[in-house]
C-alpha cells in the first residue's frame, strides 16, 4: 500500500470539489475550499516522508540522522498561511454579502447571469 | 557542501563596492518585486497621517521608481537574460554543472517577462492618475490602504512575471490572487461586486491547490521546484501519466486565471463588478498573465523530450484557445452591460493570445506579446470610459443609457477609436499583433486560423461600436426588454464616487486617451515589435534559458529571429476586421434582427447565456469538467 | 444548469480525475522512500548555516523569498479584509457593553494568558532551533490574547489591543523583510543573502539572518492575526445599522 497515502489526498480533492458544487452555504463554501486545500498538505508531508526518520530539527540529533524532507515541510507551511488569510478574506466578503444580500445561499445569488 | 559564494553578477555588469548606486540586472530584478513591497508599506504607515494631495503624490513616487528600475532592467538585459539567485543560493561553487544542485530560488528574466511586468507598472501608473479624486477612498487611519493594494498587486504580478521558481510562482500567483479578490468587493455597498469576488476568489484559489497539488507530484519525481531544474530532471526518463497528471493540474491556475473555457465563468461576474480603475488592471494585464504563465512553464519544464509531446500541447491549446475565442465573442456580442461586455471581449482575446502561445513558433509568439501589450492599452482605455459613464450617469447600461451620452464628444471619439482599435484597426498595437498572429496561424492551419482571429475581432470591436452607437450618438430606436432570457443590465449601479459630479473630472479622459495613444505607438513605431521579436526568439530557447538559470555560457538561440512587421495582407486583414465590425454595429443597431436569426438565437446562444449563471457550485463543476478534459486530451495524445 | 445535471458532470469529472491522478500516483517513488535529493541538500545547506530547525532554514534562508512573498499575502490579506468589512454609509459603531462572566472563566482566562503569551514568546524565540518560529508562535501570541476576551469582556481585550499600532506594527515588519533583503545587496551580495555572523551551532544566537527574520515574521503574524480578528469581531459587537 505504499501508494494509499498520495491517493488520500487525491480523495480529500474530490470531497472538497464536491462540497463546493454543491453547497446551500458559503460560508460551508469556503470551509470546502479549505477542505480542498488540505489535499496539497496531505500530497506534500507524503511526498516528504521517509520510513524509520524524524523531524528535520539537528537541535538534539546528531548530524547525519536520517530525517523526513524538511523541504515540503516549509512548503506546506507556506501554504498554510496563504490558505489562512485568503479563507479569512473570502469570509469577510461573506459577511458583507449575508448584510446585502440577506441570504448566505449561493443559488439564490442571481445577480449576475448571461 | 559549504555555503555557496555570494552571487557573482552577470557577464558585463560590473560588481561595484555600493551596489545599489548602479544596480546590475541582478540586482534589479529583486528590487522589481520589492520596490512596490516597500511602497505599500509605506503608504500604509503614512497614509495614516498624509493628507490626500501628499498620499497621491507618495503612490506616484513608487509607482515612479518601479517604473524606472524596470525600465533600467529592460535596456541592460538587452537580448539576453537577467538572472538572480535570491539569497546567493546559486548553484554550488558557482559552477554550472552544478546548476541542479542548488537549494535557492531562481529569478530569470528575458525581455517577455520584463515585459509583462512594465506593462503591470506602466497601467498601475495609469489606474493610479485614473482614480486621482475618483474614489472616496476610506478616510483617516486607513488612508493609503487603496494604494497600498494596488501596489501590493503590481508586486505580485511582477514576481510571478519575473520568477524561475515552480513554487514561487505558486506564491506570487496567490499574492495577486489575494489583492483581486479584495480589490473586487472594494465596494461594500452593492451586492454584487460581493458576490462577483467571492466567484472569482473561490474559483482561483480552488484552481491554484490544483496547482500545488501538481507541484507536489512534480517535487516527488523529480526532487526539483525550480523550473529549468524540474525541466532538466523530467528529460532523465521518459515521460508517464505522472508528467501528464502533474503538468495538468499546474496548468489549473495560468489556465483558470487566463480563463480560458470552460475556467470562464468567474471572469465576467468579477469584471463587470470590480471598480473600474481595478477593471483596468484586471482585464489589462492580470489575465493575460494566465496565458504567461502557461506558455513559460510549458517552455522551460515541459517542452523537453521528458515532457509533453509539442504536438499534444498544440492541438489540445488551439482547441481551447478556439473555444475560449468564440465563447468570449459570442457572449460579449449579447451583452448589455457596458463592462461586462468588455470583459467577455477580453475572454474571446485571450482565446486569440492561446492560439497564438499554442503554436509554439517564435513568430506566434511575438504577435501575441504585441498583441497583449496593444490589447492591454485598448480595453483599459475602454474600462476607464465606462467609468466616466458610471460616474457622469451612475449606469453602464447600454440600453437604459440610451443617446444620453451624446453630450460628452471627446470619451464618445475615444470609445469609438477603443472599438475599432479593439477589432485591429491597423496601425494600433492590436492590429499588428493580430496581423503577426494570423500569418503564423495560417501557416498551421491556412484560412481557418486567420479566420477566427477575423471574426472574433470584429464580433469583440463591433459590439463596442454597436453601444458606442447607440450610447454616444443615440442612433438607433431603444431595444426594448427581452423577458425570460438571463441577462445582468448596467443600472442601479452604486455610484464609485460619493456624489456624483456635473463636472467631468480631466483624468477620466486624459488616462484612455494616452493608453489609446500608447496602443497606437506599440503598432505603429517598429521598434516595439522588433524588441519583443528579439524577446519572443530568446522565450522559445529552452536550452538558452537553462544555461542562463545555471549562470553558464548561453549558446546563441538557433531560431531565426521571426518578422515582427507590418504586412500588406496583414493590414487588409486588419481594416477587413474593422469594416466588419462597423457593419455588424450599424446592423444591429438600425435593423433589429428578426426571423432566422431569432431561430439560431434561441437554440444556441440562449443555452450558451444560461450556462453563464453566477452560481459558484456551477463553475467548480466546469472545472472539474476542463480539468478532466485536458487530462483526457493529454492522455490520448502521449 | 439543474442540479441533476450539474451532479451527473462532477461524477463524470470526478472519475476521470481520479482514474488518472491514481495512475499517476504509481508511478511516484513509493511512499516512505529514503531518496529526497532536495532535502538532502536543503539539510546540508542548513548546517552550514549553523542552523539547527532545517524547516527554519528553508523558510527564513534558503527559499526566504517564497517567505516574503507569503508575508505579503498576510500584508494583503489584513488590508483587504480591513477594507471589506469597514463600516459601510449606512453603519454605524456603537460601544461594546460590558459582559459578565463566570468567576471561574475569569480565574482560567487571568492564569492563562500570560502562560500563553510566553509560550507564544518562546515557539517565536526558539524558531531556528526548534519545532516552532515565527508563524507558528506568532498564531500563539495572537490568539492567545483574546484570552482576554474570553475571560472578560470585549472592553478589556479593546485596552490589551492597541490597533492603531499594531497595525503599523504589522506594515513594518512586512516592509522590514524587504528591507533585510536589500542589506544583502547594499553588502554586495545577493538579495535576502545570509550575511550577518552565523555564531555558534545550537545557541539563539545561531543562524545568521535566520533568527532576524524569524522575529520579523513573528511581529508581523502577531500582529496581522490580531488586526484580522479585529475586523471579524468588530462585525459581531460594533458595528450596526444606522
Amino acid at each position: 500500500m505504499s501508494v494509499f497515502p498520495y491517493l488520500v489526498a487525491g480523495w480529500v480533492l474530490l470531497a472538497g470539489i464536491y462540497g463546493l458544487a454543491t453547497s446551500r452555504d458559503l460560508i460551508q463554501s469556503v470551509g470546502c475550499l479549505a477542505v480542498a486545500q488540505s489535499s496539497t498538505y496531505v500530497l506534500l508531508l507524503a511526498v516528504g516522508y521517509r520510513r524509520g526518520a524524524t523531524a528535520p530539527v539537528f537541535a538534539d540529533l546528531p548530524v547525519g540522522a536520517p530525517v523526513v524532507d524538511p523541504v515540503v515541510q516549509a512548503l506546506a507551511l507556506t501554504d498554510v498561511v496563504v490558505g489562512a488569510t485568503v479563507t479569512a478574506l473570502l469570509l469577510a466578503l461573506v459577511i458583507q454579502l449575508r448584510k446585502r444580500h440577506g441570504t448566505v445561499d449561493p443559488e439564490r445569488l442571481t445577480g449576475l447571469r448571461g | 557542501m559549504g555555503p555557496p559564494p555570494p552571487t557573482v553578477a552577470l557577464p558585463g555588469t560590473a560588481q561595484l563596492p555600493l551596489a545599489v548606486a548602479l544596480p546590475g540586472t541582478a540586482q534589479l530584478l529583486p528590487l522589481a518585486v520589492a520596490v512596490p513591497l516597500l511602497g505599500a508599506v509605506l503608504l500604509v504607515v503614512a497614509g495614516r497621517w498624509l493628507p490626500r494631495p501628499a498620499r497621491d503624490a507618495l503612490t506616484m513616487v513608487c509607482a515612479a521608481a518601479e517604473l524606472a528600475c524596470l525600465a533600467l532592467l529592460w535596456a541592460r538585459t538587452d537580448d539576453g537574460r537577467a538572472v538572480s539567485w535570491m539569497g546567493g543560493w546559486g548553484p554550488p561553487g558557482g559552477s554550472p554543472a552544478h546548476g541542479s544542485q542548488s537549494v535557492g530560488i531562481v529569478l530569470v528574466a528575458d525581455r517577455l517577462g520584463i515585459g509583462m511586468a512594465l506593462l503591470v507598472t506602466v497601467l498601475t501608473v495609469a489606474v493610479l492618475a485614473y482614480s486621482w479624486r475618483y474614489f472616496d477612498e476610506p478616510v483617516g487611519e486607513h488612508g493609503g490602504v487603496f494604494p497600498a493594494l494596488l501596489l501590493l498587486f503590481a508586486a505580485g504580478m511582477c514576481g510571478f512575471a519575473l520568477t524561475g521558481d515552480l513554487f514561487d510562482a505558486f506564491v506570487f500567483f496567490e499574492l495577486m490572487g489575494a489583492v483581486a479578490y479584495a480589490l473586487t468587493g472594494y465596494r461594500i455597498e452593492d451586492p454584487r461586486p460581493l458576490h462577483g469576488a467571492l466567484a472569482f476568489g473561490i474559483v482561483n484559489s480552488l484552481a491554484a491547490y490544483g496547482s500545488l497539488l501538481g507541484i507536489g507530484l512534480l517535487y516527488a519525481r523529480t526532487g526539483q521546484l525550480g523550473l529549468a531544474q524540474l525541466g532538466q530532471a523530467l528529460d532523465t526518463r521518459p515521460p508517464d501519466l505522472l508528467v501528464v497528471c502533474g503538468f495538468v493540474l499546474v496548468l489549473a491556475g495560468p489556465l483558470v486565471k487566463a480563463a480560458a473555457a470552460p475556467f470562464h465563468f468567474w471572469l465576467p461576474d468579477a469584471h463587470a463588478v470590480a471598480p473600474s480603475p481595478v477593471c483596468m488592471l484586471l482585464s489589462g494585464v492580470m489575465v493575460e498573465l494566465g496565458v504567461y504563465g502557461t506558455a513559460r512553464i510549458y517552455w522551460v519544464a515541459f517542452a523537453g523530450p521528458g515532457g509533453v509531446p509539442a504536438h499534444a500541447f498544440r492541438d489540445t491549446v488551439l482547441v481551447l484557445g478556439a473555444v475560449t475565442a468564440l465563447t468570449g465573442a459570442v457572449m460579449c456580442w449579447q451583452q448589455r452591460h457596458l463592462k461586462r461586455m468588455l470583459a467577455f471581449s477580453t475572454i474571446g482575446h485571450i482565446g486569440l493570445f492561446l492560439v497564438g502561445v499554442a503554436l509554439l513558433t517564435p513568430e506566434g509568439l511575438v504577435g501575441t506579446a504585441v498583441y497583449v501589450a496593444g490589447h492591454a492599452g485598448v480595453k483599459a482605455a475602454l474600462f476607464g470610459l465606462c467609468g466616466l459613464l458610471l460616474d457622469q450617469y451612475g449606469s453602464v447600461d447600454e440600453h437604459g443609457l440610451h443617446g444620453r451620452a451624446r453630450e460628452l464628444a471627446l470619451p464618445g471619439a475615444l470609445f469609438a477609436v477603443g472599438g475599432l482599435a479593439l477589432a485591429g484597426l491597423p496601425p494600433f498595437g492590436t492590429g499588428l499583433g493580430k496581423s503577426l498572429a494570423e500569418e503564423a496561424g495560417g501557416r498551421y492551419l491556412p484560412g481557418l486560423l486567420p479566420a477566427l482571429f477575423v471574426v472574433v475581432s470584429a464580433v469583440t470591436g463591433g459590439a463596442v461600436l454597436r453601444a458606442w452607437l447607440r450610447v454616444f450618438r443615440g442612433a438607433g430606436p431603444t431595444p426594448g426588454d427581452r423577458p425570460g432570457e438571463p441577462e445582468t443590465s448596467g443600472e442601479g449601479e452604486e455610484p464609485e464616487v460619493h456624489s456624483p459630479s456635473r463636472r467631468l473630472p480631466a483624468p477620466l479622459t486624459a488616462v484612455p486617451a494616452a493608453l489609446l495613444l500608447g496602443a497606437l505607438v506599440i503598432g505603429a513605431a517598429p521598434s516595439v515589435g522588433r524588441q519583443l521579436a528579439q524577446a519572443a526568439r530568446l522565450f522559445t530557447d529552452r536550452v538558452g534559458y537553462l544555461a542562463a538559470a545555471y549562470q553558464g555560457p548561453v549558446p546563441p538561440a538557433p531560431q531565426p529571429v521571426p518578422a515582427s512587421d507590418w504586412t500588406v495582407s496583414g493590414a487588409l486583414l486588419g481594416l477587413l476586421s474593422a469594416a466588419l465590425a462597423v457593419a455588424l454595429a450599424l446592423l444591429a443597431v438600425h435593423f433589429v434582427h428578426r426571423g432566422p436569426g431569432a431561430a439560431l438565437n434561441r437554440r444556441l446562444v440562449l443555452p450558451l447565456r444560461r450556462l453563464h449563471s453566477g452560481l459558484v457550485g456551477d463553475y467548480v463543476t466546469w472545472l472539474a469538467v476542463g480539468l478532466a478534459a485536458l487530462l483526457v486530451a493529454f492522455v490520448a495524445q502521449r | 444548469m439543474s442540479r441533476r445535471v450539474r451532479l451527473l458532470l462532477l461524477a463524470g469529472a470526478g472519475l476521470v480525475i481520479a482514474v488518472v491522478f491514481a495512475a499517476g500516483c504509481a508511478e511516484l517513488p513509493p511512499f516512505g522512500s529514503p531518496d529526497h535529493p532536495y532535502g538532502e541538500r536543503a539539510v546540508a545547506a542548513a548546517l552550514a548555516r549553523h542552523t539547527a530547525n532545517v524547516v527554519s532554514s528553508v523558510n527564513f534562508d534558503q527559499r526566504a523569498f517564497d517567505t516574503l512573498g507569503e508575508e505579503s499575502i498576510l500584508f494583503a490579506s489584513v488590508l483587504g479584509t480591513v477594507i471589506v468589512l469597514r463600516p459601510a454609509r449606512d453603519e454605524d459603531r456603537q460601544e461594546p457593553e460590558p459582559a459578565r462572566v463566570l468567576p471561574s472563566t475569569r480565574l482560567f482566562g487571568a492564569l492563562l494568558l500570560p502562560v500563553t503569551l510566553l509560550t507564544g514568546g518562546y515557539l517565536v524565540a526558539h524558531g531556528q532551533l526548534s519545532p516552532g518560529g515565527g508563524f507558528q508562535g506568532g498564531v500563539v501570541l495572537a490568539t492567545g490574547l483574546h484570552l482576554a476576551y474570553v475571560a472578560a469582556d470585549y472592553l478589556a481585550l479593546r485596552q490589551v489591543r492597541p490597533l492603531a499600532v499594531l497595525d503599523v506594527a504589522d506594515a513594518l515588519a512586512a516592509g522590514a523583510f524587504s528591507v533585510l533583503g536589500l542589506v544583502g545587496l547594499v553588502a554586495g551580495a545577493a538579495f535576502l543573502s545570509n550575511t550577518l555572523p552565523l555564531g555558534t551551532f545550537n545557541t539563539l544566537s545561531s543562524g545568521g539572518l535566520v533568527p532576524v527574520i524569524n522575529a520579523v515574521v513573528g511581529v508581523e503574524v502577531a500582529s496581522g492575526v490580531i488586526v484580522l480578528l479585529a475586523q471579524f469581531l468588530d462585525q459581531a459587537v460594533e458595528v450596526v445599522d444606522r
